[in-house]
């Protein structure tokens, strides 16, 4: 089983810990991990806000980088949107303008089917819910959009999370609503974004849990700076490194330890 | 700016319908069959399997959620029901359709109630000078509730049922359907229709549902059983 | 005719007065996020009937077959639209009505004018309709000299309070009951019966104040102005769905009746409403049916109105037909399930849509039917983060998201689109060139490895510079409620180097045979 790393372009240069995590975590499962360093962005920041042309060379450049894998994965469940949904389109309304481009055709024909979220990941393709993590904390779980309603990943997140020894969830409440974070309507529409996440920073604070949860960066980021704007007790971290986290080499918080308790 | 008449309009609007749909001739009419292929109708039929008197329990129950009162009787004891309904309200003026069956209203008509007979005469404000309406139904839907008016002659015209404040209206056991699929298929479509489900009601205020506004206040519903069901509720 | 245009220029015909000039959504929105009543008013309705909502659609184990039925019904019917439009005109001339076409609000406005005029009467009673909201018809009707009185009770808030309305369900969903007693209070003696003495914020006696009101006018008023839900092909049959009986009173008590009604809102067969008798009622009033509904075909000796009129509105939707992404916008039968959910609108508010199709639905119905030619128009597409909400409640399947995504490329790529039945090709709109570039170098540097490693090693070589916040304008909208990332000191595939050499000497195995 070839298994490349798709880290994704704001994971790769902002989140590293993550990346460390996710092969730390597969190499623990006995998964040999492999990371093309052809790779960058899968094109959703340009496609979302309207630059589906521009889009493009990116779905070409994603099918170069990870040809010959057999399974992508990627802790994201935006960017798999992205590849699952939206790389039909791109190839499809390239066709449909008069511009047929059999590279994009392949690019969708070929990642679609191989390119998996983490959690997906493990629970469909390993069949595993018990990874062997330990995290000693109270930590709650916000579902990210995409991976929510786009590719419906259900309770896969929440039973790997309720499988990790010494871990306590608590219930996120409004949890299925949009942090507001969105790509650049986080700052074309900075004052509703900014309004949404006040609201999914309260309701995380509500749980009185000290570390929020979830599985894609991009969301946690946004959240992470309300809460460090606002300085609120909470401490925003990606499942992977939840789940990387193990006995003999526990999780060490970049913050106090006394801070996510 | 577009200064077409009517006439030329329709001309433009249906060239635009097929300039927007690839085409410039008129699309052929579709077929039954076109139908059929293009919409999957996989839905149910109805949402479970229930004896009458389950379907009628479920019309009563969902009639009530709505704030419908529901009356059940056999037909015996129908007459005396309305009467009662009309002496609880303290009702003086009862309208009727034409064709409402006579016997329906012998125990009314013995009371100090005037049982009026709509006519093309009578106006909306005399209308919302009677105290009831008292009507049949075309049929009644279990699964949502619902009383469809057809304006046939034991109904009568809509606005009969729509200005008097209080409404009775009777239901007999063969018009209990389950579904919306097999209500459709009993009614005629070009008869006018009144679904009523529930007294009127509004939402409009901080999207909280209070009954009574412009529609008859009070609903009651008079549900006959049928000769087998009158051992379980006798009149 | 509008000529034929090959820049944005605005279109004439689809706006009214009542939504022009309006500032942009984000401009817009600005503001409604700080209104603290505003927001608690939106957050408990919405997230009252999201909640009741979800319960009416658990009821439906065949929810899903429900909903696939309604769109392919809708899509069905739009595929063979000029079939069925002319299907019904014939089928509702020979039941006693008559059938008028408009190809825009102007057009619309002018017809429903003349026949009011030609009633002689000079004050009209009208059902909530969002088709006659669009065209600005009380405006345009007010313009004339003949007064339209609202009967729905939030169109009757909405009116007597001078504003606009919010939510298609609900157009007063943005005022608590406090601040409706106090316009009933307030303003009812100018339009009418005033309001009871001691008038309470109850539900139940708002109700009633509403009921005295609008009696006398149900009454004694001589022509009805509604829209439809539903029009039967086959059978001319035309349905409204209401709560209170204000419809049937419009529908039923006048001599004359004049619906106004989008050309969209056809259903081939009588059949066919045993799906969406199901999914609008749940959807929209979260109840297994709403309280009454009306269906009527032509004119009935004896019952209802003497004269019926329907007039059939085009207004940008065969525009809309025409682009085959955004056509299935015109699936929409008006629920407003997918503004309950949506957590833009809830915090943004439904006057920030500048249309009288607010939420998620109106961010892609609006820039088709208006274009977007205006910086209102053009800031639809973006009024949404894409969370997929609307998509997932919509009883049709509107892939809202798909569109808001394909409607910005409209904006910033341009291309051909359709302008009252005119095939033009739009530029990009102003305001996006500093983005498309920005845009076009980062597609080109990440699709470079080396120039996007070297780009990611500037990022992180130069972290100690960065500042905690920005003062440039995009940037500024970040960090003015947002600390910024920290850039980390190593990029992952700056780690990934050194871990490969430490796990395996030959680093040459990142790409598998034959990948390049």
């Amino acid at each position: 089983m070839r298994v490349a790393l798709f880290l994704t372009c704001v994971n790769d240069l902002l989140f590293p810990d993550t990346g460390r995590a996710v092969v730390r975590l597969l190499e623990r499962l006995g998964v040999e991990v492999d990371f093309p360093m052809a790779q960058s962005c899968c094109g959703q920041p340009h496609y979302n806000t309207g630059y589906r042309h521009e889009t493009e060379p990116l779905v070409r450049g994603m099918a170069a980088a990870f040809a010959g894998y057999d399974y992508v994965v990627t802790p994201s469940g935006s960017c798999v949107a992205m590849v699952r949904d939206n790389y039909p389109r791109v190839a499809a309304r390239a066709r449909a303008e008069g511009r047929p481009d059999g590279r994009l055709d392949r690019a969708a024909e070929t990642l679609v089917p191989r390119t998996y979220e983490l959690t997906e990941f493990l629970v469909d393709v390993l069949g595993v819910t018990d990874v062997g993590a330990y995290f000693p904390y109270a930590v709650t779980y916000h579902p990210s959009c995409h991976g929510l309603r786009m590719l419906g990943l259900k309770d896969r997140p929440l039973k790997l999370l309720s499988a990790v020894e010494g871990i306590e969830l608590r219930e996120l409440p409004g949890a299925e609503e949009c942090c507001g974070f969105g790509g650049t309507f986080a700052v074309k529409n900075s004052d509703v974004s900014a309004a949404m996440g006040q609201d999914k920073v309260r309701n995380a604070l509500d749980t009185g849990a000290g570390v929020l949860c979830g599985a894609d960066n991009s969301c946690l980021m946004h959240i992470e700076g309300i809460v460090r704007h606002e300085h609120a007790p909470l401490h925003t971290l990606h499942l992977a490194e939840i789940l990387a986290s193990t006995r003999e080499q526990p999780y060490r918080p970049p913050v106090s330890e006394a801070k996510i308790r | 700016m577009t200064n077409t008449t009517g006439s030329s309009s329709r001309a433009e609007i249906l060239r635009r319908v097929r300039q927007a749909l690839g085409t410039t001739t008129a699309t052929a009419a579709p077929t039954p069959e076109d139908i059929a292929r293009d919409v999957p109708r996989d839905y149910a039929t109805t949402h479970a399997t229930r004896t009458p008197l389950q379907t009628a329990d479920l019309l009563a129950e969902h009639l009530a959620d709505y704030r419908a009162h529901v009356h059940r009787t056999d037909a015996a004891g129908l007459a005396a029901t309305i009467a009662r309904l009309l002496t609880e309200r303290g009702s003086r003026t009862a309208v009727v359709p034409a064709g409402l069956p006579g016997d329906w209203l012998t125990d009314a008509r013995a009371l100090d109630v005037d049982v009026v007979t709509d006519h093309p005469g009578l106006t909306p404000v005399e209308l919302d000078a009677v105290d009831s309406v008292v009507t049949g139904c075309a049929l009644a839907i279990a699964e949502t509730g619902t009383i469809v008016l057809d304006a046939s002659p034991d109904q009568g015209r809509r606005a009969l049922t729509l200005v008097p404040d209080h409404h009775i209206c009777v239901i007999r056991p063969e018009q209990i359907v389950e579904s919306l699929p097999q209500a459709l298929p009993r009614l005629t479509p070009t008869r006018p229709q009144t679904w009523i489900s529930g007294p009127s009601a509004t939402s409009d205020i901080e999207l909280d549902r209070v009954e009574g506004v412009h529609g008859p206040r009070t609903l009651e519903v008079v549900m006959v059983a049928s000769d087998a069901q009158v051992t379980d509720f006798p009149g | 005719m509008n000529p034929p245009s090959t820049s944005q220029e605005s279109q004439t015909g689809h706006g009214t007065g009542v939504f022009v000039g309006l500032p942009s959504f984000p401009v817009a929105a600005r503001e409604s996020t700080r209104d603290g009543q505003l927001r608690a008013n939106l957050r408990h309705a919405t997230h009252t009937i999201r909640a009741k909502r979800a319960v009416a659609i658990g009821e439906l184990s065949d929810w899903g077959e429900l909903r696939a039925a309604g769109a392919a019904i809708k899509d069905h019917t739009l595929a063979h639209l000029d079939h069925y439009l002319q299907q019904l005109e014939q089928a509702v001339t020979a039941a006693g009505g008559h059938v008028h076409w408009a190809a825009d609000a102007d057009e619309a406005n002018r017809i429903v004018t003349d026949l009011v005029h030609a009633t002689g009467e000079t004050e009209v009673v009208k059902v909530k309709s969002m088709a006659t909201q669009e065209i600005g018809l009380n405006e345009a009707l007010a313009a004339q000299g003949i007064r339209a009185y609202e009967t729905d009770l939030a169109e009757l808030i909405v009116q007597l309070g001078d504003d606009r309305p919010s939510h298609i369900l609900v157009p007063a969903i943005h005022k608590n009951r406090a601040e409706i007693r106090d316009i009933f209070r307030t303003q009812m003696a100018a339009w009418g019966r005033p309001a009871p003495q001691g008038l309470s914020d109850e539900p139940a006696a708002l109700a009633e104040a509403a009921r005295l009101h609008l009696r006398q006018k149900f009454l004694h008023t001589k022509v009805g102005i509604s829209g439809a839900n539903f029009m039967v092909a086959d059978t001319g049959t035309l349905v409204v769905l209401e709560s209170e009986g204000n419809g049937r009173m419009c529908l039923t008590l006048p001599e004359t009746l004049i619906s106004v009604v989008g050309i969209e809102k056809i259903v081939p067969t009588f059949r066919d409403l045993e799906v969406f008798l199901q999914t609008l009622p749940r959807s929209s009033t979260a109840e297994r049916m709403n309280p009454y509904t009306t269906m009527w075909t032509g004119t009935t000796d004896g019952d209802g109105p003497k004269t019926f009129h329907l007039v059939l509105l085009d207004n940008g939707r065969t525009d809309t037909l025409a682009d085959t992404v955004g056509r299935q916008a015109l699936r929409c039968i008006r629920c407003s399930a997918c503004l309950n959910v949506c957590p833009v609108y809830e915090r943004a508010g439904g006057h920030a849509y500048g249309s009288a199709y607010p939420g998620p639905i109106g961010a892609i119905l609006t820039p088709q039917l208006r274009g977007t030619a205006t910086e209102l128009d053009a800031s639809l597409p973006y009024a949404s983060s894409l969370c997929g909400a609307c998509y997932d409640v919509c009883p049709v399947a509107i892939d809202i998201p798909d569109i808001l995504v394909h409607l910005r490329q409209r904006v910033v790529q341009g291309g051909p689109v359709t302008q009252a039945g005119q095939r033009v090709t739009i530029k990009p709109a102003r305001g996006h060139t500093t983005e498309h570039a920005a845009i076009r170098a980062s597609r080109y540097a990440m699709g470079r490895p080396a120039a996007w490693a070297a780009a990611q090693r500037l990022a992180t070589g130069t972290r100690k510079l960065h500042p905690r916040s920005l003062p440039i304008r995009t940037a500024k909208a970040w960090t003015d409620t947002r600390t910024l990332p920290q850039v980390p000191d190593q990029t992952f595939r700056q780690w990934w180097k050194q871990h490969t050499k430490n796990t395996n000497p030959d680093p040459g195995s990142t790409t598998p045979g034959g990948a390049r």
